[in-house]
């Protein structure tokens, strides 16, 4: 059984384990071999954001730890266009390549997968 | 209907763990089929075997078993985030069993509505 996947990921980078636990079930989902998805909102955007210095941080480096998913086929990765502007960012600040979705096209993009699953 | 839940939120921090408990508590009471429920994150605290809240305190771990017993409920603890956070097998409660993110996304893949809690 093969569905489609969507990991929504809001959380700011650094905030716990949070983002590392996810990518690990994000992970486990593409091994199974399941279409994977994965949308940056908010602080998550923050992810894949270059030059990120985690020296003398109890964390690992986000935007390397995310740079594993096209190894794994994990190539559809979305942001949101507002949640990079509201933070002065724009895609090409960011370690892999994404589609930009705009918040009016959010609830019909969301539309198109099987589970949305909250992160 | 079949559900299956994740639950994040650890046991006192927010509402969420109470609120998750109730959702499953309705989906059991309307008759629908609650396939697995997932403690991951801060939410693998639910199981810790040693959790004694006072007696007049609502209990979210005893109900949580009380749950399980009377409904044959398979609720999973995710090892990889109990054993980063020192809940290692003979400290988890009776009701509950370790086991990996492959059952998580078998639970989600089973299941007609899956939701995540916290």
């Amino acid at each position: 059984m093969i569905k489609k996947y969507l990991f929504v990921l809001r959380k700011p980078s650094y905030n716990g384990l949070y983002a590392q636990e996810m990518l690990d079930i994000i992970l486990t989902t593409a091994a199974f071999e399941q279409e994977v998805s994965v949308l940056l909102l908010d602080d998550a955007v923050f992810h894949l954001k270059s030059h990120q210095n985690t020296i003398n941080s109890a964390y690992k480096n986000t935007a390397t730890l995310f740079s594993i998913l096209p190894t794994m086929d994990v190539d559809a990765i979305f942001v949101e266009t507002q949640s990079l502007l509201e933070r002065g960012l724009s895609a090409d600040m960011l370690t892999l390549p994404v589609q930009e979705v705009s918040r009016e096209d959010i609830t019909p993009f969301m539309s198109q997968f099987d589970i949305v699953f909250a992160g | 209907m079949k559900f299956a839940l994740q639950i994040n939120a650890s046991p006192y921090q927010s509402s969420t763990s109470f609120s998750a408990y109730r959702f499953a508590s309705e989906v059991i009471a309307q008759q629908h089929e609650l396939f697995r429920v997932f403690f991951y994150h801060d939410g693998i605290y639910h199981a810790m075997k040693s959790a004694m809240p006072p007696d007049d305190e609502f209990s979210i771990f005893s109900a949580w078993q009380t749950l399980a017993q009377q409904n044959d409920l398979d609720l999973v603890v995710c090892i990889s985030a109990a054993q980063r956070r020192g809940l290692v097998e003979e400290n988890v409660a009776q009701g509950f069993r370790l086991g990996g993110l492959g059952q998580l996304l078998e639970a989600s893949l089973l299941a007609d509505r899956f939701i995540v809690f916290g």
